[in-house]
């Protein structure tokens, strides 16, 4: 496996009422060519803020990436310059949002912000642009593109334009797409055909992808690896067969539980408490006030990453022989 | 298009014929008489009866208010009271007065705040930002008299760049009346635009598809320049264009403290000699020029946003 993009000890935080937020705080993982990673974690545990990171989209005041590394192609992103970051932006690593309605501007055509993207990153003729742009809009899968190249966001449904922002990210072939919950603003039905389309393009165009999202269930269907995070932090992270098979950290059991289940009819099992806040972290496991299993030593030294099976990490007291028994 | 603007004007008789009323009854309840004026307190009664009846005063409240009617129809007020000019022509006469000084500063104080605010809005947060912030609400908060009596004293009297007061009709002369008020006009609304665009640009900075554009590769100039621009156009284009028809009838202050015979020097004057048929056809022409410019921006609309089909 080629290893395409690494991140290593990324540290972003946000200048907030009542100090500074550490919303990613020593983040680490690899991306790997024609592979997915998926990154799992509920609202505020920092996975938005790990992918603006790695396009350094980081709104800047408040925010500020404060540490670590984010290797390219040899490359450490975080030291390049603003010009050589917007050569990256878009060409070879592009971004899609969760918010298909309002990514788009609306008073331009989708035709002509597509191909803004291309004729920004290629040297190429408007007219060869065009021909591109109708391409790309053809492999999402939107009908009568040479029509729709001309149209506005707000002539298109939400799938649609989740196809055109895709078409977007893509038209300019790069490395590694990152999409941040892209289907999460979108109907059931609409968000099963975009992970399918995700997929498929992803298995042609031979890129790394980065799948963020807060729903196990479009993980275990896309992901090759998991990362599991909570506040900031990785607690757990491994293929995903491994993790859904063999959940190890007591957050990531809460999150596989509380799926709810056709074949089991009960209740739908949640996870007890509310996320720390980052202005206020407790002493120690930052999930130790919602686990079920916390004692003394989750409150001593906080958790670090350890290898507890084939790839599989976890951030974790739990399995430590010296822990049994003391519940 | 087309439709749509000949259905607004439709609308716009009813409207009219609102503002008639209002206009009418506004004038009928506290006028007064203006015979009392005109002839003075030592008139014989017989003389206020025939200057009543030259004025259709005798006529009924009704026959009156068709008279008014009649008078917006064919755009002629009749005789002002205190001048016996007719009004039609004092207006024809005072507009190009009041265009000479209300188009070149209308158009500079738009261009500057615009400029400037896309500045600000490029160096947000910036001391540059904040410096601007400041001097705009320093200027919004002096009164545009401070603003006219310094500018007549020092600029005027003691340097003598300008002439104090005044108006040459000369196609070329006139501008040398006028750049003192234009001046002025530019100051006391540049600040109030100023922040006015800015907040319109601040607006959009925010957006998600700001960060789409950023996310694409895109400059920072670029972004700002084709994307948040054409955006922040939509509330710029409202605010700009409903002032447009304004510009006829002038500024009151400026006209009047400069002596330019425009209309707002017209209205002022009139309004001072309780002249009401001057005063009347100058708010019926002011509400004719208000349903003008909300239809100039509604057609505008459409131009900046594609979303606003109008139909």
């Amino acid at each position: 496996m080629e290893k395409i993009l690494e991140v290593k000890n990324l540290r972003t935080r946000f200048r907030a009422e009542g100090g500074i937020a550490t919303a990613v705080d020593g983040v680490s993982f690899d991306v790997y060519k024609g592979r997915t990673l998926g990154i799992v974690g509920e609202s505020g545990c920092g996975k938005s803020v790990t992918s603006l990171s790695i396009m350094r989209l980081i709104p800047d005041p408040p925010g500020e990436i404060s540490g670590g590394e984010i290797i390219y192609k040899g490359r450490d992103l975080l030291k390049l310059s603003i010009p050589e970051m917007r050569a990256i932006r878009g060409n070879e690593i592009s971004m899609i949002f969760q918010e298909p309605m309002t990514s788009l501007n609306p008073v331009f055509t989708i035709g002509d912000q597509i191909r803004e993207a291309i004729l920004l990153h290629q040297k190429t003729s408007r007219a060869a642009a065009k021909a591109k742009t109708i391409e790309m809009l053809k492999l999402v899968g939107i009908p009568v593109p040479e029509k729709r190249f001309d149209e506005y966001p707000h002539q298109l449904s939400g799938g649609m334009r989740q196809r055109v922002m895709i078409a977007m990210a893509l038209s300019c072939n790069p490395q590694v797409l990152i999409a941040d919950e892209p289907t999460t603003a979108l109907d059931v039905t609409i968000q099963a055909q975009i992970l399918e389309l995700m997929k498929k393009i992803r298995e042609t165009l031979g890129m790394a992808m980065i799948l963020i999202t807060h729903d196990l269930g479009i993980i275990a269907e896309t992901a090759d690896e998991v990362l599991v995070m909570y506040a900031g932090k990785v607690v757990e992270k491994g293929p995903v067969k491994e993790i859904f098979a063999n959940p190890l950290h007591p957050y990531t059991r809460g999150l596989l539980n509380s799926l709810p289940s056709l074949e089991k009819k009960k209740r739908l099992e949640t996870i007890a408490g509310i996320v720390p806040s980052l202005l206020d972290l407790p002493k120690g496991c930052r999930f130790q006030a919602r686990c079920p299993y916390a004692f003394e030593i989750c409150r001593g030294e906080e958790p670090a990453l350890r290898e507890v099976g084939p790839a599989h990490w976890i951030a974790c007291y739990k399995d430590l022989p010296r822990f049994e028994g003391k519940k | 298009m087309t439709t749509y603007l000949v259905r607004r004007l439709i609308y716009t008789v009813p409207i009219l014929f609102g503002v008639a009323i209002i206009i009418f009854s506004l004038f009928n309840l506290v006028g007064g008489d203006p015979t009392y004026q005109m002839l003075g307190k030592h008139a014989t009664p017989a003389q206020i009866a025939e200057l009543r009846h030259e004025l259709g005063l005798d006529r009924t409240k009704l026959q009156q208010f068709g008279d008014y009617l009649g008078q917006m129809v064919t755009f002629d007020f009749g005789r002002s009271y205190s001048t016996k000019q007719k009004i039609s022509e004092m207006i024809w006469s005072g507009i190009p007065p009041s265009l000479s000084l209300a188009i070149p500063a209308f158009i500079v104080e738009t261009l500057l705040a615009l400029i400037i605010a896309m500045l600000v809005a490029y160096f947000r947060g910036s001391l540059f930002d904040r410096i601007v912030v400041v001097g705009c609400v320093m200027g919004m908060s002096v009164s545009a008299l401070a603003y006219i009596l310094f500018g007549q004293y020092v600029f005027a009297y003691l340097f003598g760049f300008f002439p104090i007061s005044g108006y040459d009709p000369d196609p070329i002369l006139r501008f040398k009346y006028v750049a003192l008020p234009a001046l002025i006009w530019v100051t006391v609304s540049l600040g109030i635009n100023v922040r006015v665009f800015r907040t319109f640009m601040l607006d959009e900075v925010g957006q998600d598809y700001v960060r789409t554009a950023r996310a694409k590769g895109l400059s920072e100039s670029s972004t700002l320049f084709k994307h948040i621009l054409k955006n922040a156009m939509i509330p710029v284009i409202t605010y700009v264009v409903i002032q447009i028809p304004f510009l006829i009838t002038g500024s009151f202050l400026l006209e009047s403290f400069f002596g330019i015979p425009g209309l707002g020097s017209i209205t002022i004057d009139a309004i001072h000699n309780s002249d009401f048929p001057v005063i009347k056809a100058m708010t019926t022409i002011e509400t004719l020029l208000f349903i003008f410019g909300n239809l100039l921006t509604d057609a505008l609309y459409s131009v900046v946003d594609p979303r606003v089909r109008l139909k």
